[in-house]
């Protein structure tokens, strides 16, 4: 299990729990990395855009990635220009690209996310597409050289967990690249089904930031993801889904 | 019926009996719903949306049940705003501030947004009866240099604030889109985001301020209600109702990143005014879906030279109901609580629906230097709009908001 690492860019992590930007706060950042042993945590580069005394660039402690996102990016052109600011801002090479051409819902525009993937990949970025779960658009953002693939679970902020789940599964068992399942996933167990399939990671925000108690919450989504990464490396045991199953086998009589 | 009217002794006696004409004969006033020459028609159809559901809006009808399943239902729909804006809803009030704080919090978390305006002139082209800027009323009018503006913004923006709302009165002839648009290009030089809340303008003038560092315009319909809207604007252009509706899709159009409606409380009846503002809101949004959107909700407020201007029957309550309504049906969007309201209304409704509020406000022209320093004034001051209610500091805003349970954010957006 020590051995079993979270690769993104050839960058090793040992946490599978990544910290989303949504809401955030530094209580919630330092219950992510204390509690939920967050490594990676994602940074709205125009939530940074601050002369606030509250910097959250100072309050990330040492060792852990930043992810700045391109939150409040419309298209590809915006993403992009996001993206290198992050970096001009010291915020390192990763970039997970949100684009959003929708204020409702704030759902990806796969497309453009594409487009600003195969740019920002080309210029050394390690990039973390957030995309609406899509066969040939995972397909196209692994041959723009995406680090890894994030679809949503349900709609950002909504805690409503895998609402999207047979195409996320479809997205685990076709892509080469780790599946990292962003928005939606609102409680524990939510989290624990999602890496039971396969899922690489969990990128979570609201479902800490609303809880009662953060830091036990920050705990509980570390077991939880835990537990789903150990039951899928276990190799989940008999699940009858269909039917039941006979108690002797269907194809006793072939003789040889 | 409150008297808006008031005469300044100041007032010859030909603009006296111009006024007087103006306020007693329809006739003499010009066709409100027709456009004045320069005036962009872009004929939308936003209008028809929101209109017939406001027009047929009859909200005695919604009665108790209505209101419980509207408050079941995950989604609101219209017909749940309108039960959520009705009478029957009024007893429901801490019902919906339960259910609005649950939508706030998953939306925006725990943080609050402050702001603060700067009005850098208060000349005015209009005649609107309400308003302390109106061109009848005898007040120190005056436009900032930029030179001025600038040192306004250093003010400002040594207090810690990054965002900031330039207003002006309207008169295109004192402050012209070239003036906003330099005073927007020094707004960018102190402030990460900047706003609009100008007289309206065409596609092409709001792309060039956009241009020039605005990325959010503000213009408050007053009251969606023509017939009223054309009692109450007497003269000018902002007489032109069809043209101020359409100002938030021309600012779109013209590439700006957010707007922000608002009817202004008590000018008429207020639910249907509510309901047409949201509407407005939802309805452009949905045409533009990557708009953002947000609401602000003023309510009438003292004037110089005329203290007796008052909300009328949108006391305390009902404006909360409104708020929460608007947080109900619109979760996503960004609700402003101005400083019109008292500091504590304004300490609750930010931990059940409102998203941003302003602080270090002054509706005068140039005096923050005084206001904000103590120090006396080296030059003019030009006077306020009205009177605002919740005079709190920035640093007074921050700390109390923090010790609310709140996160202040000053900013987060980028121009891009």
């Amino acid at each position: 299990m020590n051995d079993d690492k979270l690769v993104i860019g050839g960058h090793e992590f040992s946490s599978r729990f990544i910290l989303g930007s949504g809401k955030y706060s530094m209580k919630l950042i330092e219950a992510a990395v204390k509690y939920a042993g967050a490594e990676i945590i994602t940074l709205a580069v125009r939530r940074a855009n601050t002369k606030e005394g509250e910097n959250i660039l100072d309050f990330i402690p040492k060792g852990v990635t930043l992810l700045p996102n391109t939150s409040g990016a419309r298209n590809c052109e915006e993403a992009v220009r996001i993206a290198r600011l992050a970096r001009e801002l010291g915020c390192g090479d990763f970039v997970k690209i949100e684009i959003m051409r929708d204020s409702k819902y704030l759902l990806p525009d796969n497309q453009e996310t594409v487009k600003a993937t195969e740019i920002l990949a080309r210029e050394g970025f390690v990039v973390m597409p957030y995309m609406y779960p899509d066969l040939n658009t995972a397909r196209d953002l692994v041959n723009a050289g995406a680090a890894c693939v994030m679809p949503l679970a349900s709609p950002i902020g909504s805690n409503k967990g895998l609402a999207t789940r047979e195409f996320i599964q479809i997205l685990i068992d076709e892509i080469d690249l780790p599946i990292i399942v962003d928005a939606g996933i609102g409680r524990p167990s939510q989290a624990c089904e999602a890496m039971e399939m396969g899922t690489a990671a969990i990128m979570a925000n609201t479902a800490l930031a609303t809880a009662g108690d953060i830091p036990m919450m920050a705990g509980a989504f570390k077991s939880a993801i835990e537990a789903g990464r150990k039951a899928y490396l276990a190799g989940l045991g008999r699940v009858l889904t269909r039917g039941a199953a006979a108690s002797d086998p269907l194809t006793g009589f072939l003789r040889d | 019926m409150q008297n808006f009217f008031v005469d300044s002794e100041f007032l010859s006696q030909q603009a006296l009996e111009r006024k007087h004409k103006l306020e007693s004969d329809a006739s003499f006033r010009t066709n409100h719903m027709q456009y004045m020459p320069g005036m962009e028609i872009i004929n939308s159809d936003v209008y028809e949306s929101v209109m017939s559901h406001v027009n047929s809006y009859d909200y005695a009808k919604y009665s108790a049940k209505d209101v419980n399943s509207a408050l079941e239902h995950e989604i609101c729909s219209i017909e749940d705003f309108k039960a959520l804006l009705s009478p029957a809803a009024r007893n429901f009030l801490e019902q919906m501030a339960i259910r609005a704080r649950l939508e706030t919090s998953k939306h925006f978390g725990n943080t609050v947004y402050l702001f603060t305006p700067l009005y850098i002139a208060n000349y005015c082209e209009n005649y609107c009866v309400y308003c302390g800027f109106n061109c009848y009323n005898h007040i120190r009018r005056m436009k900032l240099s930029l030179e001025q503006i600038d040192h306004e913004m250093q003010i400002i923006a040594n207090s810690g604030m990054e965002e900031i709302l330039i207003l002006t009165g309207e008169s295109r002839s004192q402050s012209s889109v070239e003036y906003i648009g330099e005073s927007c290009k020094l707004a960018r030089k102190y402030f990460r985001m900047v706003g609009l809340e100008i007289y309206p303008v065409n596609t092409d003038e709001y792309a060039y301020l956009h241009e020039c560092g605005a990325d959010y315009v503000t213009v408050f319909q007053e009251t969606y209600d023509a017939e009223k809207y054309e009692t109450l604007h007497l003269f000018g252009h902002k007489r032109v109702y069809p043209y101020r509706f359409d100002s938030q899709e021309r600012a779109l159009r013209g590439g700006m990143r957010g707007v922000a409606f608002s009817a202004l409380l008590g000018l008429s009846d207020f639910r249907k005014d509510a309901l047409a503002t949201a509407l407005h809101a939802y309805y452009l949004q949905r045409k533009y879906p990557q708009a953002e959107i947000s609401l602000s909700c003023p309510r009438l407020r003292p004037i110089i030279n005329n203290d007796k201007i008052n909300p009328m029957d949108v006391h305390e309550k009902e404006l909360c109901q409104i708020l929460c309504a608007y947080r109900i049906f619109l979760p996503f969007a960004g609700i402003t609580v101005s400083s019109r309201e008292s500091a504590s209304f304004r300490d609750g409704i930010v931990k059940i629906a409102a998203t941003k509020v302003s602080a270090g406000v002054s509706t005068g022209i140039g005096d923050h230097e005084s206001k904000y320093t103590g120090k006396e004034s080296q030059s003019q001051e030009g006077d306020e709009q009205f009177e605002i209610s919740d005079s709190r500091s920035f640093d007074t805003m921050y700390h109390d908001m923090s010790s609310e349970g709140l996160q202040p954010v000053l900013n987060d957006y980028l121009y891009v």
